[in-house]
């Protein structure tokens, strides 16, 4: 694997035990206010500084991170089943299936550009965690499905899965046992890009206001709280510290996707 | 592709329908009296059924006919009605084709903006393939697809707004008020580009045709220009076409940051930020409809471009 996802796993390390252990990293409460600092540059006392409630901005970020992996994780693993199970049927039963799901179903998915759909739904459905989570999940089933059809189409036709059929092997045993594992590999390439993707949604649909309400301390939000004229002269460091959490994150998921694309396909290797 | 269209303005229609509450109450607000809600629900078509038929209440099933609102909507499409917006009474239609203009010009921009950076840097990661030049090319173009738009500009705004003081921090009043809100919104094509030029450039320059050129004597600057960049911009041209409706989607994000008053800002601001839905279906239904057009056009021009595509 080539350096760079290397570097990815460290950084997506970090965030990982920050999100984990945020409530023994993080000095004080995310949502204390404290009026008498408000816009304090980084201190010994607070490393990130304060924001416009005097809050404190490293334990904010830090709490931040929870939210993003806990989105990114959940709306990952959900859209990535949703999007095998429907990605599996097409490719492996063909046909009526194949041309409904394929020629139609997923069309309608892609038809709606990058976040709209997301940003549509949580118009309409009111902002909150579980909807969000659910606009982004409903956004991105497809994308796997694709990659799982196409896949599944390749693998459906080796001899070991056509031994198993005549072995008597049923549908379920051969899509489960036999076709999946040697299937998952651009998968997995897919959900790290996806990791990456759904917490620039998240992170975007909060910024918009469409996402997890404040007092949270979603990265999105933090930024949208704090890009205006006044604070970007006076005080950049409150809208720096998440802008930097948010494009180390994504960066490392999309180092790790791109290192493990090029890993487990010999052909990028050889570049 | 027109059954996609129908369904994307079907579940556009029936979104409004996922409205907690009813719309008259969101917008009238809980005070409204009962005739206030009865008036408004009259004048918007809202106290008529929303499809064909309908699912519980006493009855369980029953069926509405086609006095329905699917159907007006349908019908108001035909003619090109989009509805009245709930807040100003004016007719959504309008309020759009006000705005759009901005947001295309805005995606025009970017991409013009996009293509201008990435196909040098392109260039030259593929032709340095595996040098310093080409890591760090590779880097800049990963950077540029893994800063959102809401980092990359108030990171803009600060050093050219706040620091230089060459450009004004928002609005679209002046000219060069376009240049920073292009440069966010095509900064992920680029990176996009970046990549795709750099591939398809080491791909080329394995070809026989290359080594021909190489061989009569040409320069390598034409060699690269004049034969590889031909053969290596085809792809390019194709995600060009489909990353324009990304760029009118995304342009909501880059809009809001800068206060260009395009589609994006009124979908956010007029649309979800008062609650007025029937300009929020409005907005959806424009944009994805130009995203469908965008990629089915591309789809054709990619067909003429390449003879390959074209014969098989």
């Amino acid at each position: 694997m080539n350096r760079l996802a290397y570097i990815g796993f460290t950084i997506a390390a970090v965030f990982i035990l920050a999100a984990v252990f945020a409530p023994l990293i993080a000095p004080y409460d995310v949502t204390a206010q404290n009026l008498a600092i408000r816009y304090g540059a980084p201190s010994l006392q607070h490393w990130f500084g304060t924001d416009s409630l005097g809050r404190d901005v490293f334990s904010r970020v830090v709490y931040g991170a929870r939210i993003s992996l806990e989105v990114g994780i959940v709306v990952v693993a959900i859209s990535s089943v949703i999007g095998i199970s429907i990605g599996s049927l097409a490719g492996y039963y063909g046909g009526l299936i194949d041309r409904v799901l394929n020629g139609y179903v997923f069309n309608v998915f892609l038809a709606f550009p990058g976040l709209l759909l997301a940003i549509a739904l949580v118009a309409f459905l009111g902002a909150g965690l579980g909807k969000l989570m659910l606009a982004l999940c409903i956004i991105g089933w497809v994308g796997y499905a694709r990659v799982m059809r196409g896949q599944v189409l390749k693998v459906r036709e080796y001899d070991f899965v056509q031994a198993a059929r005549a072995l008597g092997a049923g549908d379920l045993r051969i899509i489960v046992t036999h076709i999946l594992p040697n299937a998952i590999q651009p998968l997995i390439v897919q959900a790290s890009l996806g990791m990456a993707g759904v917490v620039i949604s998240e992170a975007s649909l909060s910024f918009l206001g469409l996402g997890i309400p404040p007092p949270a301390p979603s990265w999105g939000t933090m930024i949208e709280e704090s890009r205006s004229f006044d604070i970007m002269v006076n005080s950049p460091h409150v809208l720096l510290f998440p802008g930097l959490a948010i494009a180390l994150t994504v960066l490392s998921f999309n180092f790790i996707g791109d290192g493990l694309r090029e890993y487990l396909d010999p052909k990028q290797r050889k570049r | 592709m027109l059954l996609v269209i129908w369904t994307v303005v079907t579940l556009v229609t029936l979104l409004i329908e996922l409205v907690p509450g009813s719309p008259a109450t969101t917008i009238l607000g809980e005070t409204a009296t009962r005739e206030q809600i009865e008036n408004f629900n009259k004048k918007h078509g809202l106290d008529r059924p929303a499809f064909f038929f309908s699912i519980g209440g006493e009855n369980g099933f029953t069926w509405n006919g086609v006095d329905n609102r699917y159907v007006d909507y349908w019908v108001g499409l035909m003619h090109g009605d989009l509805g009245t917006s709930f807040r100003t009474d004016r007719p959504v239609i309008d309020m759009i084709l006000e705005r759009y203009p901005k947001t295309i010009e805005l995606a025009l921009a970017s991409m013009i903006i996009a293509v201008g950076i990435a196909i040098p840097l392109g260039v030259l990661a593929g032709t340095h393939k595996n040098t310093i030049t080409d890591n760090l090319a590779s880097f800049v173009a990963l950077l540029g697809i893994s800063l959102p738009t809401f980092v990359i500009g108030p990171t803009l705004v600060f050093i050219f707004a706040v620091k230089l003081g060459w450009f004004s921090p928002t609005g679209s009043a002046n000219p060069e008020d376009i240049v920073l809100p292009a440069i966010t919104l095509g900064a992920a094509l680029s990176a996009i580009i970046t990549r795709m030029v750099r591939s398809s450039v080491i791909e080329e320059l394995g070809e026989d045709y290359v080594r021909t050129a190489r061989a009569k004597g040409l320069s390598e600057r034409t060699v690269i220009y004049k034969h590889v960049l031909k053969n290596g911009l085809i792809p390019v041209v194709t995600i060009l076409g489909l990353q324009l409706g990304v760029l009118l989607a995304g342009a909501i994000i880059t809009e809001k940051i800068f206060s260009w008053q395009g589609l994006g800002l009124l979908l956010l601001d007029d649309g979800i930020g008062k609650r007025d839905y029937r300009l929020v279906q409005g907005c959806v239904l424009v944009i994805s409809v130009t995203y469908i057009l965008a990629n089915s056009l591309t789809d054709l021009v990619y067909r003429r471009l390449d003879p390959r595509i074209r014969l098989s």
